[in-house]
């Protein structure tokens, strides 16, 4: 068994974001620029869903914008990792992944952080932050402080 | 749409020895199956015209149906590879009998193999579940967190705890300990479950199917031809389908999935209601996957699977009896094709081990379910 293999045979699971998709190729320019954006159809008013595509999922026009995200939202479900399916995330463990639902009623997975994973709840009001790595940056969610 | 109600029946089953087959091969596997569902339909393979299979996980194949059927010296006029995920072995089912209504085809056999337990050295490229660089970049891997978040929206809109999960696999385990061909057979309990170790909180590795090795068939024909086989035929009275949302950035609900109208579709073509059901065979990757599908099949109202399970209620003796060879859970993971064969050897009678056949099965439902809790499909099987 090579080492780029796991025990199914299969070439060890990628963990990153593959930034060359046609239809995607603006979500992660703009978040290099640190701009959370979805598509938005010019024709009916609707956010596309995650992950990007080329026509308007509810009347099929092709005419959208990629628009900035207020940054803000819910955190719809929530789990706790408790053992790291790749290596990059051994020292990680545990960690928390959340369906975040932003205000504009798009859906993504992404990270709480800036608290701890029990810490985290389904409702719970969160903002965009950015995470900047080499070739990309990823967008993850922190707690809103109440004032 | 025409109704194919008790139209089309199942003629033969096949299963192999389940668990860790360090000596098979995914091939070696389906063939095994198809012979096995051969020899119990007492008919040759120049008797069957059709072939549905899955694609191998590991090994993608532009046509992998009409590969084995040819290793199992079948000559095709109808060959087609299905990919549904868990609800894949009961399209197979229903895309027969639609092959056959069509004339594509008289004789059917269904075939789906996996092996997951131990290596399976390949010359070829593994399948893409789906979005995966759209979840891993976020750490998100595992088809166990994906229902992992639905258990957290379960317990949240309907106050579900862990220990009524622990339920479901608790029950599950007392099944596979009457099964010879099961994997897991030493009994658990509740305090096991809560034991066990978190693997993507809130779900326990106990709430967590297994990984095999091991095939099942399923040989399809019409009711008239159904007469000249040797074994009791199994009637196909319902079926139905729905695929909800494609991941679980688009799902419209979490807690409530293409089960609830993919059973409704079954039940109306079969003329039948859940209090009809002897038995059901709820597919179970996760423990929550069969409470949420318990709820959409009517078994219950939704939010109170959590009663439902209790008690025994799932076990054989009880009021429904669920996953009555232990399910994915403790027999064996072969999305689903085990609760295939299950339910029509519980419907033939004196196939299982006395001890956990129902008693005067005549009427049980089957629950298929893929991907990120997108898939689903169902059938109604009726005795005769």
């Amino acid at each position: 068994m090579s080492k780029n293999q796991d025990k199914r045979n299969r070439p060890l699971l990628r963990n990153q974001p593959f930034l060359e998709e046609i239809e995607a190729k603006p979500f992660w320019t703009n978040l290099k620029e640190h701009q959370l954006t979805a598509q938005h159809c010019s024709t009916c008013g609707n956010f596309f869903r995650f992950p990007p595509q080329a026509l308007c999922p509810r009347c099929l026009s092709s005419d959208y914008k990629w628009v900035s995200l207020s940054g803000k939202g819910i955190v719809y479900s929530h789990v706790t990792y408790r053992r790291a399916w790749h290596p990059a995330y051994q020292d990680k463990v545990p960690y928390n992944v959340s369906l975040i639902e932003t205000d504009e009623g798009v859906r993504m997975v992404s990270n709480v952080v800036d608290c701890r994973p029990e810490e985290v709840f389904i409702g719970m009001p969160v903002e965009v932050l950015y995470e900047d790595f080499e070739d990309y940056t990823l967008p993850k969610f922190r707690p809103v402080k109440s004032s | 749409m025409a109704n194919l109600s008790r139209k089309y029946a199942i003629v033969g089953v096949g299963e192999t020895a389940v668990g860790k087959r360090p000596e098979a091969s995914t091939h070696s596997l389906h063939l095994d199956a198809i012979r096995a569902c051969l020899l119990d339909a007492g008919i040759g393979a120049s008797d069957v015209d059709g072939l549905l299979t899955n694609q191998p996980l590991n090994d993608a194949h532009r046509s992998y149906a009409v590969k084995l059927a040819h290793m199992a010296g079948i000559d095709p006029c109808y060959a087609t590879d299905l990919v549904l995920g868990g609800a894949t072995p009961i399209a197979m089912v229903q895309h027969a009998i639609m092959a056959i209504d069509a004339g594509m085809a008289n004789t059917v056999v269904c075939v789906h193999a996996r092996k997951r337990s131990t290596p399976d050295p390949s010359p070829g490229f593994p399948i893409r579940s789906g979005d995966e660089h759209w979840e891993r970049p976020w750490g998100h891997f595992s088809a166990v967190a994906n229902h992992a978040f639905a258990a957290q929206r379960h317990m949240y809109e309907y106050g579900t705890r862990s220990e009524d999960l622990a339920e479901v696999a608790v029950s599950a385990r007392k099944h596979a300990c009457l099964n010879n061909n099961a994997t897991m057979r030493k009994p658990i309990t509740v305090e096991d479950h809560q034991l066990s170790r978190m693997i993507v909180d809130p779900l326990h590795l106990l709430d967590c199917s297994l990984e095999s090795d091991g095939g099942g068939a399923i040989l399809v024909t019409s009711a008239d031809r159904a007469r000249d086989f040797p074994k009791p035929p199994v009637s196909i009275l319902g079926m139905g389908q729905h695929h909800p949302h494609s991941s679980l950035m688009d799902a419209p609900s979490l807690t409530t999935l293409g089960g609830k109208r993919s059973s409704e579709m079954a039940y109306q073509m079969a003329g039948l209601a859940p209090k009809d059901m002897d038995f059901a065979q709820i597919y179970d990757c996760f423990t929550i996957t069969t409470m949420i599908t318990l709820e959409d099949y009517g078994f219950c109202a939704k939010g109170e699977g959590k009663d439902f399970v209790k008690g025994g209620r799932i076990a054989i003796g009880g009021e429904l009896p669920v996953n009555t060879h232990g399910g994915l859970l403790s027999q064996a993971h072969l999305e689903g094709m085990l609760h295939v064969t299950e339910a029509a050897k519980q419907l033939r009678g004196n196939e299982v081990e006395a001890e956990r056949q129902v008693p005067d099965a005549r009427l049980g439902i089957v629950s298929g379910h893929g991907g990120s809790l997108c898939m689903h499909a169902t059938l109604i099987l009726g005795a005769g």
